[in-house]
């Protein structure tokens, strides 16, 4: 089963709005592959929602999680 | 309620059961800082005002401008290149001259920051840069003042409301918790380079100025704990919910001394040269026995091993929490080809502030070990 995976703000200049991928274990993993497919995705900075939860480490993903990708704004 | 007049001004929100009176009377003796007259501010402060928000302090140095008016709908064509603050307190005056409404036409510091924020209930960040918006989060945390937060980007919007919790299990989030460092300027493009549509920072500030009549009344459920976010192309809403971090309480200034020290400018700054040493520098400094801390913030197990000159291995994750291990005033950070040592060397920079000299080491241990064989 694939991870989906959202992206928000800048990064879609980037990334596109949404993608899935197939085989990913866990975040780190992910950002890794994000960086290969992406590599102006490298040197952003932005934070990992797994399933609209916010993480910090790297966090297990299992079949139908859905994924955020959300950078910092800084517009008022 | 002061009179029959302040009744009927307040009548169609006092009808509502969970409001009342008594939501009317917290209204009138609440005292909220805006910071930032702007895209956020506007809104923020027009809502605010209307409602009958007792005490309303606005703090911008900016002048408006032609740009600014499809957004800031609080200023007209003939505002333009006047003090944003003391125009908006003279027309939100107009609108209710009932509050008191105190216009600061000077810019928002570390040296203002701490006696600006501490007269007041509730912050709300309309700012437009993230040096300002790290600051004001660090501030908000040392003096543990509820933060209303909205930042938008093209035709995305944010907003939270840190250090809050509705009750005493729910942990107080701040803006570290979501992203501990600032990204620089350079990194994330803002509303004047991105574009912005123009209803959207007005969705955005009436937001925030409904999440500070929430916390202001005790009616409803507050952002806290939540960031929201909204698409204004497609009207996706998505609310992530947010847990406190290890990291963030690391990285915000302990105190009033530590925060009047912090250059939150140029934590967000994209270069540093004064900040790198080449390999030359770094000898000299070896050489003439300057006493100096030598951080290895690799990982541990890394290669190559350094033997030539003696020094501390911390590795970058956890600088912040083995801070306690820099004891010098010279401290130079090295790593393998000089990115993570950057790194390091602002977040010493951030912890330290000026009270030490902070070097990183451009090339990394690779180019140096290489210069050596020569």
């Amino acid at each position: 089963m694939p991870v989906n995976i959202i992206i928000f703000g800048q990064l879609t200049d980037i990334a596109g709005n949404s993608l899935s991928l197939e085989g990913i274990a866990d975040t780190d993993q992910l950002v890794n592959k994000l960086n290969e497919l992406y590599p102006a995705l490298a040197d952003k900075k932005y934070l990992v929602a797994v399933d609209k939860k916010v993480i910090s480490g790297n966090t297990v993903l299992t079949s139908n999680n859905t994924v955020a990708l959300l950078p910092p704004f800084s517009g008022g | 309620m002061r009179n029959s007049n302040s009744y009927e001004r307040y009548q169609r929100q006092i009808l509502l059961t969970e409001f009342g009176e008594e939501g009317q009377q917290k209204l009138t003796e609440a005292k909220v800082l805006v910071i930032g007259a702007g895209g956020l501010g506007c809104p923020a402060l027009q809502y605010l005002t209307a409602a009958g928000t007792g005490t309303l302090g606005i703090i911008d140095d900016d002048i408006v401008a032609l740009n600014n008016l499809h957004r800031q709908v609080l200023y007209s064509v003939n505002d333009i290149g006047l003090s944003k603050s003391e125009t908006a307190a003279k027309k939100l005056n107009d609108l209710n001259p009932e509050i008191r409404i105190i216009p600061y036409d000077e810019r928002f510091t570390t040296e203002n920051a701490l006696d600006l924020i501490n007269e007041y209930d509730i912050i709300i960040d309309g700012t437009d840069n993230f040096s300002t918006r790290y600051m004001i989060n660090d501030a908000c945390v040392l003096l543990n003042k509820p933060l209303v937060y909205g930042a938008i980007s093209q035709f995305e919007g944010q907003a939270s409301v840190f250090n809050y919790s509705a009750n005493q299990t729910q942990e107080k989030i701040n803006y570290r918790d979501i992203f501990p460092n600032p990204p620089k300027e350079d990194e994330v493009l803002n509303c004047a380079e991105a574009g912005v549509l123009g209803v959207l920072p007005g969705i955005i500030g009436t937001m925030m100025a409904n999440e500070t009549i929430k916390m202001i009344t005790g009616i409803g459920e507050v952002l806290a704990g939540q960031l929201f976010t909204y698409n204004a192309l497609n009207n996706q809403v998505y609310i992530l919910s947010l847990s406190a971090s290890e990291e963030s309480i690391s990285l915000i200034p302990k105190n009033k001394e530590e925060f009047s020290k912090m250059d939150y400018v140029w934590l967000c700054s994209s270069s540093h040269p004064e900040f790198e040493i080449d390999t030359d520098r770094f000898n000299i400094i070896l050489a003439d026995g300057t006493s100096a801390d030598i951080i290895d913030v690799r990982e541990l197990s890394e290669t190559p091993v350094v033997s030539e000159f003696g020094t501390i291995k911390i590795p970058l994750g956890q600088l912040s929490d083995q801070k306690d291990l820099i004891q010098s005033d010279t401290v130079i950070i090295f790593c393998q080809v000089g990115k993570r040592s950057l790194q390091a060397a602002r977040i010493l920079s951030g912890i330290f502030g000026n009270t030490k000299k902070i070097y990183s080491l451009k090339g990394g241990i690779i180019q140096w070990k290489k210069e050596q064989t020569v």
